[in-house]
């Protein structure tokens, strides 16, 4: 443990400048923006200036159409990535418990992440209808894969000795589940809930543009059409800002379910 | 003769095992017989790979044999028993449990764990020279810290009979020295039936009242020496010419 102690510093000491570089990187950013629209002389429906995005951003704030859209997606996302989450963990427990599961249910899994949601999402749409249904199914659909196979990863990673000790112990398998199971592999599952997190936000965004009226992707629809790339603009970074505060939220409980792991405390990925 | 087998507090007798491997089984037990009295220290020396600890998980629970018995107390011994306590060659902490949480686990497991049991961990924290590391986390501990940990877990149940996988084998000479005078102070306070696996002559004669010696694969008992050496045992002990004797015939078994 104390041999670690020189990468933490300099961890520590990277995260640091590169939170105070933060505002230099983004204000370079929007300068090189500014650049692009001013020398290409780009018409604001081809690339709009920062400006005129951040006026359509207080605009859309302002009245409320943007929160209104916000909330709509954000509410599949979570409802989602619940849902998947909960199917990948309930189905991944016994696959990696059990080899003739296993190897029945490997093949239909593998072969079903090779189908692009994108795909499949026009079809989820005509069966479950326009509404918060339909959007929701995408999500845990695209974030079942990731979930479940750190789910296997992450149980199958319980230390052989541990079992041993637990059974040498007499321990239930409830305890044996709870007691041992459940916090070993909590660091690996919750990897893959970060990345399920982000994707889940992707899942929201397909099932949007392929049927909707109303969410952040049925607003970039709305701009596309408009030539209102201005609002399709304040569309997208509101997406992004919704993944950074997702996967933040994740991490944060990372922190609080892992302080038993020597991890430094700034570490981001 | 049966009945003084019948009195002892664990006897083997006639145990086999083998495992099933690529070509036919892997024979790691030869029909192997001994008796293990209450309270006695038994060592158990063997080469690396003779089924030293196969012979230790069957004890344990942990596996299955084919033929022979085991008889811990009186009963056949079929799976892990309440009334014994392992010491692995590994701490096996939980990460995620300070030293406190690691020494209740088989408390809680058990759901024995109340004000009085809490006032024994507490006790056997300091028996095993902890205090002050109650709630520290398995990763600020050194390796001997942490096998002690891993020997005050084994204890807390207060179990009869107390099973040592090599408990010392990843530590240093100089820990490792250390850590066996503390054994014998821990068994001296509590007074269990010892039952340990070591490749380590000087360990199994200074701490044992009793030292078998198993041969290579398949594993039989070649030498079953009484160490009669005064207790306390004292570390100079192994530098005298009875220990020195001893340990010459031991590996004079080792290597028929």
């Amino acid at each position: 443990m104390k041999k670690d102690k020189p990468d933490r510093r300099s961890t520590r000491r990277g995260a640091h400048t590169g939170l105070i570089l933060l505002p230099f990187t983004v204000s370079l950013a929007i300068l090189v923006w500014y650049l692009v629209v001013w020398l290409g002389e780009l018409q604001p429906f081809i690339l709009p200036t920062p400006g005129l995005v951040m006026q359509r951003f207080l605009q859309v704030l302002g009245n409320g159409t943007l929160l209104r859209h916000f909330w709509v997606t954000l509410g599949e996302v979570l409802a989602g990535l619940a849902l998947g989450a909960l199917a990948a963990i309930v189905t991944g427990y016994p696959l990696a418990k059990s080899r003739r599961l296993e190897r029945l249910l490997a093949p239909y899994i593998v072969a079903s992440q090779s189908v692009p949601v994108v795909a499949i999402a026009p079809l989820l749409v005509i069966w479950f209808g326009p509404g918060l249904l339909s959007k929701v199914l995408i999500c845990s659909l695209i974030v079942f894969f990731p979930i479940l196979i750190n789910t296997v990863v992450g149980v199958r990673a319980v230390p052989e000795d541990l079992h041993d000790l637990m059974r040498s112990l007499k321990a239930s398998r409830w305890q044996i589940f709870s007691l041992l199971e459940v916090p070993a592999a909590m660091p690996v599952l919750l990897g893959g809930l970060r990345i399920g997190a982000t994707l889940a936000v992707i899942g929201a965004v397909v099932g949007e543009f392929v049927g909707s009226d109303r969410g952040l992707g049925f607003l970039i629809n709305v701009g596309r059409g408009q030539y209102d790339v201005a609002l399709v603009f304040v569309a997208v970074f509101s997406l992004v800002f919704m993944a950074l505060v997702l996967y933040g939220l994740v991490l944060l409980a990372e922190r609080r379910l892992l302080a038993w792991q020597q991890r430094p405390k700034d570490e981001l990925i | 003769m049966s009945h003084k087998l019948a009195s002892s507090y664990l006897i083997v007798e006639d145990l086999s095992a083998s495992f099933a491997n690529g070509n036919g089984g892997l024979n790691v037990l030869d029909r192997i017989s001994f008796t293990v009295e209450e309270a006695e220290f038994v060592c158990l020396l063997g080469p690396s790979g003779s089924g030293k600890s196969t012979l230790l998980r069957i004890l344990a629970g942990l596996l299955e044999y084919q033929s022979g018995q085991v008889l811990l107390e009186g009963r056949s011994l079929r799976g892990p028993r309440a009334g014994v306590g392992i010491v692995f060659q590994k701490s096996n902490l939980m990460p995620w449990r300070t030293v406190r949480e690691n020494i209740q686990l088989p408390l809680e497991l058990q759901k024995e764990l109340d004000n009085r049991s809490q006032a024994d961990v507490q006790e056997l924290i300091e028996l095993v020279g902890l205090d002050g590391f109650e709630d520290t986390l398995p990763r600020d501990l050194s390796g001997g810290m942490a096998q002690r940990v891993a020997i005050a877990r084994a204890l807390v149940h207060d179990p009869g009979l107390l099973l040592l996988d090599e408990p010392f084998g990843a530590l240093d000479a100089l820990t490792r020295e250390r850590m066996a005078s503390e054994l014998l102070r821990i068994w001296n306070a509590r007074q269990k039936t010892v039952f340990m696996v070591t490749h380590d002559i000087s360990e199994a004669v200074y701490l044992a009242d009793r030292v078998l010696a198993f041969s290579d694969r398949p594993a039989r008992i070649t030498l079953d020496l009484a160490i009669n050496l005064p207790r306390p045992r004292l570390p100079e002990m192994r530098y005298t010419p009875g220990f020195g004797m001893m340990a010459q015939q031991l590996r004079a078994a080792l290597q028929s």
